[in-house]
């Protein structure tokens, strides 16, 4: 049995818990309520009934017959999460972490966001569970991302933009941290991806393991076997984790994890610590980080803002070290022109941060054989992404 | 003894409160951060505390943050930081001067290496805002054997399980956090203080100093009827903020409220 994390919340050297004091205790009852209810059949239900009937799950596996046959090598299989209610894989965590909420009696829900995909689906979550909600997100993000925004605040949240540091996701991701220090009696932090301090990465890997275990079950009912590989893209990495967790243990499944390269690795403007990073601490958890040679964090450059983070969840630190999973980097132009190929080819729009996985299964298939299978989590659509298209395509909107 | 230890005990034998000021390292210019500590020490100040920028400070609140943003933006990191304590402690053999950051930087440089430096320079103490006693344990071995206090913070929230393992790690003395917050937070609670602190006094011997929210003379004699510390940060850095077109006048400025502050707490009671 794959015994990660321990009861720490340590992947091998990775994750743990390193945050101030004062986060401590409240760490430590959110990490009994999650033990206690994750055992319990009836919020087992209760989140399997919200997936079903309002998230949309199952999700489909779809079969890329175009795609695959213009790539001419391995046969291409899609994970529709981009069919999820609010439009990408982020809302499985956040139903799970607000019926967590609301069974530990907290009133209020805040979080952070970059590109503000888990601002929505926190903001929609919260608004059907009737909690107060407040989410944190750069200013330079709350400029290029205005439609999310406001979306937000037509579901009822305070989206509050954050001035400080770089003015992105890892701001607003501290900014969220000093929210929670300060209300933390009656508030609830939903973190959108596997990383921050222990309980997180695992909690939001256990919710988003959904997407793994039914790729499982419906690549088996179609074709009787296994993948050959999956692949996903990673910025924090939780559509990653999830599809990853329940193939860990199938050691013939290769897994790839996508970093962004932005304008190319050699450049320094990129989003890839697990390529081109090294171990630190950052956000409650020690991990892959980009920094420079005195610890400080450096700012990121991906076309996706959903990648645009300088750290990793630390499951994936541990997976890259241990060899079980390969961890890959592609620009921003391969991701574009994957994005370009799988709507022509599929009539499917994928997100900026999905097309860099589909890059990635452009580079791979070719070289696999025709009866071998990929699956690629289409972890987002694309609607949001399309001022940005448009305006690399010269097109004014 | 440590020169904290025995700072400590100086004071408690005279039956005086240490005043612990707060600065953040190289702001808001590296060349007056030693001349700044000098000032303080002049005006009263016991034990300092430095603050070691880093570019997400996420236990602190807006004042400190600005402050950590313009340190940064000159250039300053850990190793000059180091090197402003081994230039303060050429003509101050005497005051304590605790570190205060967060992990990351000391990791980059090495553990072996940071205490090291830290030692060789003079500091005295380390306070680490993100490393709980949980992941403290390599930390804490390699800083002791340099003879560099490992000094903790509590906080309102802390279970007496909790304050007793710190009470078993720490040394030189704890720093209590007053409210839930980040630094500069807003009001303190005497009485609610009053009560923790005789809960965290019950289970640890180490000296209490609190800090967040300590903003003036008043809420200085506040604290110091019932703590052995008053640890002021954002209430100096944001007076330095606010002379940053003058900083020639910031040691004096600072000095004469730090003055204030002193007066407050050796009030006799």
């Amino acid at each position: 049995m794959y015994p990660f994390p321990d009861e720490r919340g340590h992947f091998g050297p990775y994750g743990g818990l390193f945050v101030p004091e004062t986060l401590m205790q409240p760490l430590e009852e959110l990490s009994l309520a999650y033990e206690r209810y994750r055992n319990d059949p009836s919020f087992q239900a209760e989140l399997a009934a919200d997936l079903r009937d309002y998230v949309g799950r199952p999700s489909p596996l779809y079969y890329a017959a175009r795609l695959s046959r213009e790539l001419g090598g391995a046969q291409i299989y899609l994970k529709r999460e981009d069919l999820n209610h609010t439009g990408a894989h982020k809302v499985n965590n956040t139903v799970g972490q607000a019926l967590l909420a609301r069974r530990m009696g907290k009133s209020r829900i805040i979080a952070e966001t970059g590109a503000g995909q888990h601002g929505v689906a926190t903001a929609t979550v919260a608004a059907r569970l009737g909690l107060e909600c407040v989410v944190y997100m750069g200013e330079v993000d709350v400029a290029r991302q205005q439609a999310n925004v406001y979306r937000m605040r037509l579901l009822g949240a305070e989206v509050v933009p954050v001035r400080s540091g770089s003015r992105t996701l890892k701001d607003a991701l501290n900014e969220a941290m000093r929210d929670w220090v300060t209300h933390v009696d009656r508030t609830f932090y939903i973190i959108g991806t596997v990383a921050g301090p222990h309980p997180y990465p695992m909690m939001v890997r256990d919710f988003q393991a959904v997407i793994g275990r039914e790729t499982k079950q419906q690549l088996l009912e179609r074709t009787g076997r296994l993948p050959d590989a999956l692949i996903a893209c990673v910025g924090g990495g939780s559509n990653a984790m999830g599809l990853f967790y329940p193939f860990l243990e199938d050691e013939e499944v290769a897994l790839y994890g996508v970093e962004a390269a932005g304008e190319g690795l050699e450049t320094g403007r990129h989003a890839a610590p697990l390529n081109a990073g090294r171990p630190g601490v950052l956000h409650g958890n020690r991990t892959y980080l980009m920094e420079d040679e005195d610890g400080q964090i450096l700012e990121t450059h991906s076309i996706s803002a959903g990648l645009d983070y300088p750290g990793v969840g630390p499951e994936h630190a541990w997976l890259k070290d241990t060899g079980r999973a390969t961890y890959v980097a592609v620009t921003d132009r391969e991701a574009l022109a994957a994005f370009h190929r799988l709507t022509r080819t599929e009539g499917i729009i994928p997100a900026l941060e999905s097309s860099h996985a589909l890059a990635y299964a452009e580079q791979l298939a070719p070289r696999m054989r025709l009866d071998q299978i990929i699956v690629v989590n289409l972890s987002g659509r694309g609607d949001k992404d399309m001022h940005t298209v448009a305006e690399h395509d010269g097109w004014t909107l | 003894m440590s020169r904290i230890a025995e700072r400590f005990a100086e004071l408690q034998a005279q039956g005086r409160r240490a005043l612990i000021p707060y600065l953040t390292a190289g702001d808001p210019r590296p060349e007056l951060t030693v001349p700044l500590m000098h000032a303080l020490v002049e005006a009263g100040a016991d034990l300092i505390e430095l603050g070691v920028p880093f570019s997400d400070p996420m236990a602190d609140g807006p004042v400190i943050q600005r402050a950590t943003e313009r340190a940064l933006a000159q250039g300053v990191r850990l190793g000059d930081v180091l090197g402003m304590v081994e230039a303060f402690r050429r003509s101050d053999p005497q005051t304590p001067v605790v570190l205060m950051g967060y992990l990351n930087p000391i990791e980059r440089m090495g553990y072996q290496t940071f205490a090291e430096r830290a030692h060789a320079a003079g500091a005295d103490g380390v306070l680490i805002v993100d490393v709980p006693p949980e992941e403290a344990e390599e930390l804490v071995g390699v800083l002791k054997s340099q003879g560099l206090d490992l000094v903790y913070l509590l906080a309102p929230t802390s279970t007496d399980e909790r304050i007793r393992r710190i009470g078993a790690l720490a040394s030189g003395f704890v720093y209590y956090v007053s409210v839930k917050g980040v630094t500069g937070a807003g009001h303190l609670d005497p009485s609610d203080v009053a009560a923790h602190l005789a809960r965290i006094k019950s289970m640890i011997a180490l000296p209490v100093g609190v800090g967040f929210g300590i903003k003036d003379a008043e809420t200085a004699a506040q604290i110091a009827r019932i703590a052995d510390a008053v640890i002021v940060g954002s209430a100096i850095v944001s007076r330095i903020e606010s002379l940053g077109e003058t900083p020639e006048r910031i040691p004096a400025e600072i000095a004469a409220f730090l003055k204030t502050l002193r007066q407050a707490i050796d009030e006799p009671k």
